[in-house]
């Protein structure tokens, strides 16, 4: 059975939460986005792949809404595919983030002593490595891709995790729920998984989005310079880079992926302040 | 005091301890052979033994890392395979366009955002406040390359006041390398402001709703003074934090805006070391930068001292 500290907590928790304007406002940029996303498997305007270079740096037009690039190619379907891989890319890493910080976070809190000492020193260590420089160490062994950008960035997001995790499990362990269940015989595993992971839910749901947002940029900084995503594979960093030589003639090359970005990172950013405000209503007004 | 300082200074050298296990595994035991590795797969084994003799790869993994280490700490970064120049001399030359890059933006950065936050948490709930952090808002979600571009088609391209990229050196002058480094370090502080803005506000809102606050107006003290003088004192421990954070941030950050710019940097030193393979540049200049990180992590936990009196006091 799971107890969690508030009888009614994630319903309260979401319907403060729908009370929220940047919450909404921030939910409904996401769907728009991930919708694109999940619309580019099926459907794109054009086809990404095929290079029509009569069509070549097109402005935008009925035809091609946002223009073509340089291969001709539809610069909407581009950024459309693009969201896909910019998604997958920061939502792995996440899930990296927390697959392993969470349990290192847990184990800190319930363990405490040398073994808290170890996860924070752990930490302190990971967090010496910015997500470019690991990309950069992996990339200098391995060689450029997408698969390197995530373990770069989910290794980054470790630290992140297990911090909030283990701030918030030493919260909830002096609780009296957790001394009863201790007192029942439950072990320091099985309380955590029961009845402290529950608890806990919600607020690395909400650091989840900021990580998710910050993902995103760190992914599109990542492919910008090489390291991320590789041709012919569209992703919105290596977009922007290419439309770099060509901004004098085509500013709006460099402008479009930019935009996607920056509505992209805006919206995550929105929902996890809605989400932390309805988490801490003390915090909303701070904000 | 003595005791703070010395616990954090021990953790400080045994985090930096453990990241150059880290730096040294990655990129000289994980690749197998390093030297083959950076040589390609066409190279004659003759060439290959004679870079693994370079690079002391025939000696024993303790013994390589004791004399990498040692190597570093005299300040013998080993010699670039592909300048075959000392990469401490190639370092000290781009550290003069890195160094100043990151400090010029990260002054900026609290600059701007400092009255930013301060002025929003002055006129909390009204327009000023929503205006300057919906800009914040926004100023967060922007990736700093993408506004390094924007800030050359305005300003290099359609105004042609600031050149577009490259770096003249310092021996041209202060005032052309300064104009060099103006967009890029422009380009890399908003973003941070955007984000330093918002800690600011926050954290003097808090403070603001304290009682020495409700005492010092009381006393009949103008609110701007207050503000000012009583409040964004004690509001600095999150800021200093974050400013400290923000320091590995900008330092990514100026890789990456290091390419933008075309600036010869640290930056552009590690991406030209990683096409070309060289790993004893890409190995150096990574602890570099690393232990750069961490030293400041270090000194923003001695400040605390310095900002809160509580900490001296212990």
């Amino acid at each position: 059975m799971t107890h969690t500290a508030t009888p009614h907590g994630f319903a309260d928790f979401l319907a403060r939460a729908f009370a929220s304007r940047s919450f909404v406002l921030g939910l409904v940029i996401t769907a728009a986005i991930a919708l694109m996303a999940l619309v580019s498997f099926f459907w794109t305007p054009y086809d990404v792949t095929k290079l029509v270079v009569q069509n070549r740096m097109l402005p935008p037009s009925w035809v091609h809404p946002l223009g073509t690039d340089q291969f001709g190619r539809d610069v909407l379907s581009m950024i459309m595919v693009g969201a896909r891989n910019s998604i997958a890319v920061a939502l792995v890493a996440v899930g990296i983030g927390m697959g392993v910080g969470v349990p290192l976070g847990c184990l800190a809190a319930a363990r405490g002593g040398w073994q808290d000492e170890a996860v924070m020193r752990f930490n302190d260590v990971v967090f010496a490595f910015p997500a470019l420089l690991s990309a950069i160490m992996i990339t200098a062994v391995f060689g450029p891709g997408a698969v390197n950008a995530i373990i770069a960035i989910g290794i980054f997001n470790i630290p992140v995790f297990a911090r909030v995790a283990r701030a918030g499990a030493l919260a909830i362990w002096p609780r009296e729920f957790i001394l009863a269940a201790r007192a029942a015989g439950k072990g320091k595993a099985s309380i955590t998984i029961e009845h402290i992971l529950p608890n806990i839910a919600t607020m690395l749901l909400v650091q989840g989005t900021i990580q998710f947002a910050l993902g995103i940029l760190a992914e599109a900084g990542l492919s910008y310079v090489g390291l991320g995503a590789q041709p012919p594979m569209p992703s919105w960093g290596r977009m922007l880079f290419d439309a770099q030589t060509r901004m004098m003639v085509m500013p709006t090359l460099a402008i479009f992926p930019g935009l996607a970005i920056v509505i992209t990172v805006l919206g995550l950013n929105l929902l996890g302040d809605g989400a932390s405000d309805a988490l801490d209503p003390k915090l909303a007004g701070r904000r | 005091m003595t005791a703070y300082l010395l616990n954090r200074l021990i953790t400080g050298l045994a985090t930096l301890l453990v990241a150059s296990l880290v730096v040294f595994a990655v990129l000289e035991v994980l690749p197998g052979d390093p030297a083959r590795l950076m040589l390609g797969m066409n190279a004659t084994p003759d060439a290959v033994e004679a870079l693994r003799e370079q690079m002391g790869l025939n000696q024993p993994v303790p013994l390589r890392y004791l004399d990498w280490i040692g190597g570093m700490l005299s300040l013998d970064l080993g010699k670039s395979y592909t300048y075959s120049v000392p990469v401490l001399d190639l370092v000290k030359e781009r550290v003069a366009v890195s160094l100043p890059l990151a400090v010029i933006a990260l002054v900026l950065s609290v600059a701007i955002a400092i009255p930013v936050g301060a002025f929003a948490a002055q006129r909390r709930g009204r327009a000023g406040d929503t205006l300057s952090m919906g800009a914040a808002q926004i100023g967060v979600a922007v990736p700093n390359f993408w506004f390094a571009l924007i800030l050359i088609y305005i300003f290099a391209v359609w105004l042609r006041l600031v050149p577009a990229g490259g770096f003249p050196g310092w021996s041209a002058g202060v005032w052309p390398a300064l104009k060099a480094l103006i967009l890029p370090a422009i380009a890399l502080a908003l973003p941070q402001a955007a984000i330093l803005a918002r800690v600011t506000r926050s954290s003097l809102v808090e403070v603001l709703g304290e009682d020495f606050i409700r005492t010092a107006r009381a006393k009949g003290l103008p609110f701007d003074r207050v503000l000012w003088r009583h409040a964004l004192r004690n509001a600095l421990i999150p800021v200093v934090t974050i400013v400290g954070l923000q320091f590995s941030f900008l330092l990514a950050g100026t890789i990456i805006i290091e390419n933008v710019f075309y600036l010869p940097g640290l930056g552009r030193l590690i991406f030209q070391a990683i096409t070309q393979r060289d790993l004893i540049v890409v190995e150096s200049v990574v602890m570099l930068l690393v232990a750069s990180v961490i030293v400041v992590n270090l000194l923003v936990d001695l400040s605390y001292a310095v900002v809160d009196p509580r900490l001296r006091a212990r």
